[in-house]
């Protein structure tokens, strides 16, 4: 490689302008959830309280006195995100009622609040104060960004984790195929609480997965938005490859990109030519166990492919 | 001492304690409500929904999902500058213990009112004080009350003190014998207690115009400062309460200045003192006249505020005494009541050490009765140290027959 | 490139630990970085598929020229660029130091 090339920077020569998600936070080189933080931002913009339960993007973004956050921002605890917002939201519309000169407020029709948790955070331990947040109506939009497994705490399977997948809790071994669930559907989840707006969508598509913040940032009441984010670390695979694997995931059905109003499904991003799971699978070294030619992988692969076209068919995912 | 008349005066009224308290709660205007059911604080959740209900408080009242979720919502709403509260019990305030950790951590002045119960297993909806003291070091000023006004001017004091020293309050009053009970009580208006206690004025809120980050992780190099600083404010609330009791007195009539608002005291001079926390206390009132009526020099010693620990207060209120008898309603398995414990370590270094003797007593709402109490005054005055440690704290009540081989 | 001092020298804990928006810039990451990309100007149609895709705002339009350019400040080298440029105008190159 020639030396110029070694020696180009243009860092001087650039401009980061209001960005809201900033550089310097500690997320793994090619993190897909930092790519949903920054979209997140992006979308909704600086009227934004945003609330995070613990997690990958609360612990890479906030070690004290340092904040990658240009909007406003919460963390508490691992099981509250959804109920801090709930709490923030409250004080808001007490606000708006009360007019209270002595707090520097803006009225809440102007404001966004969002939640921002990861799949364990949400759709296990959190799951009870999503519930709440979402039956009693709350004015805040909820979003899981999911990684399938506990990362933060090195690779622990979650109830987002797939079928198969070797994690430090359900690794691959002579008795084990991996991990022995499907996904937990969350989409159904929250569209059941009555929930008038959930929608999925992938880090590999911003534009996408932005215009659904943006139209969830409209509607008042609760909205749940469910982002795959792939983990280079916790699924092995290089750091480059994030965006790809996000969307081979949307390539093969194993996340179904959809919109629900109302309880109803009211878009899909259909997909001709669905890819085998296989190919998606076989990039990943968390699945490796799965093709060492042995008997059982082949089941655990059609037992997985069988579940994606099940869904797949419900939804009326291929084109 | 200001109690409450026998007969209600022309500004008291007589109604249950939670609903009093309520009312109280409703004098401090606080922009969100989140509570939960359980036994024995659920009154107070149901007179405060009426309340918004009929329009005559203009919360916003969560009905939440959970006491985790109550406490969450709370420092939710109280991050983004709102006046918070909540009340709990028992199995509820132990699972608000996690975000209530936090919310001292984070400097949230959320305040709750606890009527306490004791903690499972076996399952009891009775009155004891393990509740409170479960979350004992968790950064949380804490009150308890001996009646119903203590309980309501209490929580308004807490909102006043809480809301300068930036920490979390749980103010307790005893679950039925307070919660349940029906007596005259004050109930001060939203006007006497807007003079008191004025509007919340937090240094920081989520408000995007000034945008701020709350509830960052501290590495090693920055952690032990940043939960000192609820070490220091615990300090300064001492002196922020002292005034706050004054100011309390000034406008409402009601004197809890004595020890500045530490301690309150009956025959607090005698040669024999005990020392008690809440309702017991009226019972142990009429035990002492008794006793004192036959020769017998006999005091109470109340601690009002446990935590912070009125340290210097107790050391001047014990450390004359010819013994102190610890009458508690909590244990600490495998040591001994944590009251107790924490009495003698005030005066370890103090320059009088008087004999100690602690009782454990009124567990789960057993009754204590004016002959126990009697009991016990009479084996503290036999106190002497040296003492092995099984001498030094009793279970006067228990019933040693229905314990497995008699107890042996 | 990196700095060397301990910017929390002079610190005092706020009430509550809170933090000011928008300062981990002072966090330059790039020193993780074991591959670097590189920009072939003349290949780059300023498309910013690689800003759009960089967890790490390091991919940015360099002043005044109609090419993107990286923020070694920040660049982790994961590498994401290279693999969504539509004219691979990037190559990830191991980096001398």
């Amino acid at each position: 490689m020639s030396s110029d090339l070694q020696d180009q920077d243009f860092t001087d020569e650039l401009e980061h302008d209001e960005e809201l998600w900033n550089p310097g936070h500690r997320a793994c080189a090619g993190c897909g959830p930092a790519l949903a933080m920054k979209y997140i931002t992006e979308a909704a913009g600086e009227n934004t309280i945003i609330s995070q339960p613990t997690g990958c993007m609360e612990v890479v973004s906030t070690p004290y006195p340092e904040s990658s956050w240009g909007t406003s921002y919460i963390h508490n605890i691992f099981e509250n995100g959804a109920s801090v917002a709930s709490g923030i939201e409250a004080a808001y519309k007490a606000f708006d009622r009360r007019d209270p000169d002595h707090l520097d407020v803006q009225d809440s029709d102007d404001l966004n609040i969002i939640a921002v948790g990861g799949d364990g955070a949400t759709a296990d331990i959190g799951i009870r104060a999503l519930s709440g947040m979402m039956e009693r109506g709350h004015d805040v939009l909820y979003i899981m960004y999911d990684n399938e497994a506990y990362m933060n705490t090195g690779v622990q399977r979650s109830s987002q984790t797939p079928f198969g997948a070797s994690t430090t809790t359900s690794p691959a071994g002579d008795e084990s195929i991996g991990n022995d669930t499907n996904k937990k559907d969350m989409t159904s989840i929250a569209a059941d609480h009555g929930v008038e707006y959930v929608a999925t969508a992938s880090i590999s598509n911003p534009h996408d997965f932005k215009q659904k913040v943006e139209k969830a940032l409209e509607i008042d009441g609760p909205k749940f938005l469910h982002v795959y984010s792939p983990c280079p670390v916790g699924w092995s695979y290089e750091s480059s490859k994030t965006v790809e694997l996000a969307e081979l995931a949307v390539e093969t059905g194993l996340f179904p990109v959809f919109e629900m109003e109302d309880g109803e499904i009211t878009s899909v991003n259909k997909i001709s030519d669905r890819k085998p799971v296989r190919e998606w699978l076989e990039k990943q070294g968390r699945f490796k166990h799965l093709f060492d030619g042995e008997e059982p992988s082949e089941e655990a692969i059609e037992e997985l492919q069988t579940w994606i076209d099940e869904r797949a068919e419900d939804l009326g995912l291929d084109a | 001492m200001a109690k409450a008349e026998q007969n209600p005066s022309e500004e008291q009224k007589v109604m249950k304690g939670t609903s009093a308290v309520a009312r109280g709660v409703m004098a401090a205007n606080p922009d969100v409500v989140s509570a939960y059911p359980i036994t024995p604080q659920t009154g107070v959740v149901e007179k405060l929904s009426d309340l918004v209900a009929d329009g005559e408080l203009d919360s916003e009242f969560i009905k939440v999902d959970s006491e985790f979720n109550a406490a969450s919502t709370c420092i939710g709403a109280s991050a983004a500058g709102a006046r918070a509260f909540s009340a709990t019990s028992s199995q509820g305030l132990k699972l608000m213990s996690e975000p209530l950790f936090t919310a001292a951590g984070m400097r949230l002045p959320i305040v709750m009112a606890v009527a306490n119960r004791s903690l499972s297993a076996p399952l009891s909806i009775w009155a004891d004080h393990t509740d409170a003291f479960a979350e004992r070091d968790g950064g949380m000023m804490q009150f308890h009350a001996e009646d119903v006004q203590e309980a309501i001017d209490h929580v308004l004091m807490g909102f006043r003190v809480a809301e300068q020293v930036n920490l979390p309050v749980l103010s307790n009053f005893d679950g039925f014998i307070l919660t349940h009970v029906q007596e005259p009580a004050d109930i001060p208006t939203e006007e006497e207690v807007s003079e008191f206690l004025p509007p919340r004025d937090p240094e920081y809120t989520l408000d995007p115009s000034d945008p701020k980050t709350m509830g960052a992780f501290a590495r090693p190099e920055h952690w032990t400062e940043a939960r000192y600083e609820i070490q220091r404010a615990m300090e300064e609330s001492k002196d922020v309460w002292a005034k706050t009791v004054e100011e309390f007195k000034e406008i409402f009539g009601r004197d809890y200045t004595e020890y500045n608002g530490m301690l309150d005291t009956y025959h607090g001079d005698a040669d024999y003192r005990l020392v008690a926390l809440g309702s017991m206390c009226g019972t142990i009132r009429k035990v002492i006249d008794e006793y004192r009526a036959e020769g017998v020099d006999v005091g109470l010693i109340r601690p009002r505020v446990h935590r912070p620990f009125p340290t210097e207060e107790l050391r001047e209120a014990l450390g004359d005494a010819e013994a102190v008898g610890v009458l508690t309603k909590e244990m600490s398995p495998g040591y001994e009541s944590a009251l107790a414990g924490e009495i003698k370590g005030t005066l370890y270094h103090a320059e009088n050490q008087p004999p100690i003797k602690s009782f454990v007593v009124g567990m789960a709402g057993r009754d204590i009765t004016a002959s126990d109490i009697g009991a016990m005054i009479e084996e503290t005055m036999e106190a002497s140290a040296p003492m092995a440690f099984d001498e030094q704290e009793s279970w006067p009540q228990l019933r040693e027959e229905l314990l497995a081989d008699g107890g042996d | 490139m990196s700095e060397s001092e301990d910017p929390y020298e002079n610190l005092t804990i706020t009430t509550g630990a809170v933090v000011e928006p928008n300062t981990s810039r002072v966090n330059k990451t790039g020193s993780w970085r074991q591959f670097k990309p590189v920009i072939n100007v003349d290949a780059c149609i300023a498309c910013g598929q690689c800003d759009t895709y960089c967890p790490d705002q390091a991919a940015k339009p360099v002043e005044g020229e109609d090419y993107y350019g990286f923020d070694l400040d920040y660049c982790k080298g994961c590498g994401i660029c290279e693999e969504v440029c539509p004219t691979d105008a990037i190559d990830m190159i191991r980096e001398e130091k």
